[in-house]
């Protein structure tokens, strides 16, 4: 369909964050992922007659670490919220969350985008619990609950009506991401849920400036489903404007599969939370000795880090942008330079083989299980010219599994490069007295025939044997 | 009287009658001096109960083997040294809505027939380290609502002085175990004066703690912000002891405060010189019973000749307290109940389809008429559009009651006045006129929003031979002023017991 006006997109976030801490919100529950069901509970978190809540106070630690890294005001006197609703997930059918004082408000996060810098105002932060799972048996028509993520510590980060695009989407999330990630607050990931963005987005024609009715987005589990869910919900109203339609508010929800969405609830149905201070706990006091404690803590971020790297390491801008986008790939690589390793050399197996696996195996830097230590040894083995390149990269995929010393795995496995002369040379004769045709080729001038006979010796020595000493002994032999 | 185990008139007999009249604390220093043995205060309270509960009914769940499996263990430990407190080896009757681990724990509900939790609460954790002897939990009204003890599940509890009468509520059922000898002492809840009132109706003390003194985990929530475990007694001695026993600080409970002075039973001093008692004129207004108004006035003149100075004043805002609790209790219980909802465990409904008619049918089979009330009027009172005109209004009376209590405490040590404007009202009296029930708590609900300390203790009989309480309040964490203002005032009435009065 022709469109007849030009049309603006108005989108704001809800993004959930789920914090690292090893223990719930509410009580000493271990957060561990993949318990047996229910086994990571009690009587608080399933919420039994006669328990009750005492915040974690690590989890507040993080929120205004959160807080203070988004230029955020942080409230000093802060409570907290039920959010009334009946659900089996809940099992107090009550969600402690924040409403009327949260910990954090009006901070913003720088971005770039196509026309250069640009701020997002974030509205709040909260503190609030995650509900359990539940689990349809379609077989036995019943459905099962499991409380081992019930209780689990959770920020909810509101910006303002700010950006204007996906691409600002996927900006503010990776922004965001990052912060979180340097303060090690969460691992950010969209795929387990530990971030979830809802998108709450509106069209208005171009240069009005009145917003127009908005609708939220929920289960976006990735960027490129944010992506979509943007593209078509934005085209899913204008149509409806451009037929002479109205917007309705409603809760919708992405089916990434199909590339549609379908109504949830509409703002009609919406229920009435009750909302009211949860008497249970005290109203949190943050007093500017915390605050200290807290902005001491702080650490290097992104910006910082860049220049740092230029200075004390001198790598390329290029290497310098890709390494410091993950907390998790900058430790690394600052962990294994601490252990006398190269600083570009460490760069290049982190951008070369790290990044490729990482993409091979759909995998976060975050997963990454080999250590400093033995990437630092492998670049050592390297260095002594104990493997080469190609047994140097098969090495590394072993480590990128499972973390195996590398000098350990050379040596069991017997991949050590033969420096021994006499050992080479006997397998070069060997081999230039198997292939007489490939021998009088090369004698005749073909250039071919010497990488088919160096690629002979490779094969005869198990790739064991450094390349440039094989062509050597060759061109002497021959 | 019947003849509990055919020995009424025997030496064992006449013995378990001894026993049966001593106080708590008189009960645990027999135990310590070998007189008695824990098994023998176990069998005794026992029998008694076996022999009076069909009056009374002041249990919902009697657990015979285990008090006397306790009883056993616990005079082991006291034969071996290991357990020296005053209390130890005294049995003891908990209020049903504190969690017992192992033992049904219903609230006096249908939603919770069924229910045994997997812990204790705090304060009879506490008790069962000083060496208390569970005896079983105690009627009440259904989750502490109500003022006569009539709205539980599982029958009315009736008042020993008189079965036609009530015993009050919420605590009904520990406040008649106390009074007629099924247990040695009792714990109970006050969310709005249902410790102080039963206490007043059956004779006893009772004494609700300041906000945040005994730890409120493991007691099943009814209005959080005003709920408060404390002790039901014959005496204001045991009441004393029993309070040392169950105030701590409990990590596990945010609005627990840790205290320094938590030795009440030094307080225990027959002296009132020179201390102030302020007499609130609005307390004595219309609506009171003249026959309370002249006891509890009789009481003032006690204390006065024992050298306290008595003093009338205005309090205020006292109508204004009794619409802020309701708002506030009940929304707090709006919310508080709805873990129940037949899904983890409690009553669920037999036939249902799907989940909401499951919630429904639940809740709806599950909770009594007055349970149903406060959680209509409380999520009412919350709903978007209200919140601002009533629970907001009620949080700023409340703010303003605790102002006008700091203006009082500032000139007086302790306020004195009655704890009901009546005697117990008959069986069946109340529910029919559940207005006429709220008001009745006119005198002890703001000591509740304040979150102060009361007492409640008896001051004599009215024409029906009913008792009369006499309630004490005093500033936050003062409880040892009411403690020695109160066993001056026994010293100087004398024995006041069912028994005494026959």
């Amino acid at each position: 369909m022709a469109q007849t006006k030009q049309y603006e997109t108005v989108i704001g976030l809800e993004v959930h964050v789920e914090l690292a801490t090893r223990t719930k919100i509410f009580c000493g529950c271990s957060t561990a992922f993949g318990g047996e069901p229910n086994t990571h509970t009690c009587p608080v978190c399933t919420g039994m007659p006669g328990s009750l809540p005492v915040l974690n106070k690590q989890v507040l630690k993080y929120a205004v670490a959160v807080g203070l890294a988004t230029g955020c005001e942080i409230t000093r006197n802060c409570k907290f919220d039920r959010k009334n609703y009946f659900y089996p997930d809940n099992p107090q059918n009550y969600q402690i969350s924040q409403l009327y004082l949260p910990i954090c408000r009006n901070g913003k996060v720088e971005i770039e985008t196509e026309d250069g810098k640009k701020f997002i105002g974030i509205h709040e932060i909260h503190m609030e619990e995650d509900a359990g799972k539940l689990i349809h048996d379609e077989w036995d028509d019943c459905s099962l609950v499991d409380y081992n993520r019930s209780g689990v510590p959770l920020i909810e980060i509101v910006s303002e009506p700010d950006m204007r695009s996906s691409q600002e989407v996927i900006a503010y999330l990776e922004k965001l991401r990052m912060i979180i990630q340097y303060l090690g607050a969460s691992d950010c990931k969209l795929q387990e849920g530990s971030m979830r963005a809802d998108v709450n987005l509106s069209v208005r024609e171009a240069g009005t400036e009145r917003f127009g009715t908005r609708t939220e987005m929920k289960n976006l589990n990735s960027f490129k489903a944010i992506s979509r869910a943007i593209a078509g919900e934005a085209e899913r109203q204008i149509d409806l404007l451009e037929s002479g339609e109205k917007v309705i508010q409603e809760t919708r929800r992405w089916d990434d599969n199909k590339g549609e969405s379908y109504a949830m609830r509409s703002k009609e149905d919406a229920q009435d939370y009750r909302y009211f201070p949860d008497p249970d706990l005290v109203p949190v006091v943050v007093d500017e000795a915390f605050l200290e404690e807290i902005r001491a803590q702080q650490p290097e971020f992104r910006e910082e880090k860049m220049i740092r790297y230029k200075q004390e390491f001198e790598l390329p801008d290029y290497d310098i942008d890709i390494i410091t986008a993950s907390k998790r790939m900058a430790d690394l690589f600052e962990a294994t330079v601490a252990l006398g390793s190269h600083p570009k050399k460490v760069s290049n197996w982190l951008m070369g083989e790290t990044l490729r696996l990482l993409k091979e195996k759909n995998m976060d830097p975050e997963d990454i299980r080999f250590s400093p230590e033995n990437l630092s040894r492998l670049i050592a083995l390297t260095d002594a010219k104990a493997v080469n390149n190609s047994v140097a990269k098969e090495v590394f995929e072993v480590m990128f599994e499972r973390d195996v010393d590398p000098e350990a795995y050379v040596e069991e496995k017997g991949l050590k490069t033969v420096n021994d002369e006499g050992a080479l040379r006997k397998t070069v004769e060997e081999i230039i007295a198997a292939n007489p045709q490939s021998v009088a080729d090369y004698r005749s001038g073909k250039q071919k025939a010497m990488g088919f006979l160096v690629g002979q010796t490779m094969k005869a020595m198990k790739g064991k044997a450094d390349p440039g000493m094989v062509n050597q002994l060759l061109k002497e032999l021959l | 009287m019947s003849a509990a185990n055919g020995m009424a008139g025997s030496t064992a007999g006449r013995e378990a009658d001894g026993i049966l009249n001593m106080t708590a604390l008189e009960l645990g220093a027999a135990i310590r001096n070998k007189e008695v043995t824990a098994q023998q205060a176990a069998e005794a309270v026992l029998s008694q109960i076996r022999s009076s509960e069909e009056r009374y009914h002041c249990y919902v769940t009697v657990d015979e083997e285990g008090a006397l499996m306790q009883a056993r263990q616990i005079q082991e430990k006291i034969d071996r040294g290991e357990l020296t407190h005053p209390l130890a080896g005294v049995p003891v009757a908990i209020k049903d809505n504190m969690c017992t681990e192992g033992l049904l724990t219903t609230c006096s509900s249908k939603i919770l027939y069924n229910f045994v939790p997997t812990f204790s609460s705090e304060a009879v954790l506490n008790l069962q380290r000083a060496g208390a002897v569970i005896l079983g939990k105690t009627n009440m009204d259904e989750f502490a609502m109500g003022s006569t003890t009539e709205t539980s599940a599982f029958g009315v509890t009736r008042n020993p002085w008189n079965p036609e009468y009530v015993p009050g509520g919420s605590s009904g059922g520990s406040a008649a175990a106390v009074a007629s000898r099924e247990c040695f002492y009792a714990l109970g809840s006050d969310t709005g004066g249902s410790i102080r009132q039963p206490a007043s109706f059956c004779g006893v003390v009772g004494l609700k703690p300041t906000y945040g003194r005994v730890s409120r985990y493991g007691l099943v929530a009814y209005g959080s912000s005003l709920d408060q475990i404390g002790p039901l007694c014959k005496d204001v001695a045991d009441c004393a002891a029993v309070m040392e026993v169950i105030a701590s600080y409990d990590p596990k409970d945010s609005t627990s405060v840790k205290r320094q002075d938590n030795d009440f039973t030094t307080a225990l001093v027959e002296d009132v010189k020179g201390m102030r008692i302020g007499i609130p004129g609005d307390y004595f207004g219309e609506g009171l019973d003249p026959e309370v108004k002249k006891a509890v006035l009789e009481a003032a003149g006690v204390l006065k000749e024992r050298g306290a100075v008595v003093e009338e004043f205005d309090l205020s805002l006292v109508e204004y307290a009794i619409p802020a609790y309701y708002t506030i209790a009940a929304a707090e219980a709006s919310s508080n109940l709805e873990r129940f909802d037949g899904i983890k465990y409690g009553y669920r409904t037999q036939e249902y389809e799907g989940l909401h008619n499951m919630y429904k049918k639940s809740r709806s089979e599950g909770f009594g008429a007055e349970v149903k009330r406060r959680i209509m009027l409380g999520s009412f009172v919350l709903s978007s559009g209200y919140y601002d005109a009533y629970y907001l209004k009620a949080l700023r009376v409340k703010a303003l009651i605790r102002k006008a209590f700091d203006e009082a405490f500032a000139k007086y040590d302790v306020i004195l006045g009655p704890v009901a404007p009546t005697t117990a009202p008959r069986l069946g009296e109340s529910l029919s006129d559940p207005i006429k029930m709220y008001l009745g708590d006119i005198y002890t609900i703001a000591v509740n929003l304040a979150g102060l300390p009361g007492l409640s203790m008896p001051c004599g009989r009215d024409a029906k031979g009913l008792p009369i309480g006499l309630q004490l309040i005093g500033d936050c964490f003062e409880e040892k002023k009411l403690i020695r203002m109160a066993y001056t005032y026994e010293k100087a009435r004398g024995p006041f017991s069912r028994e005494e009065a026959r």
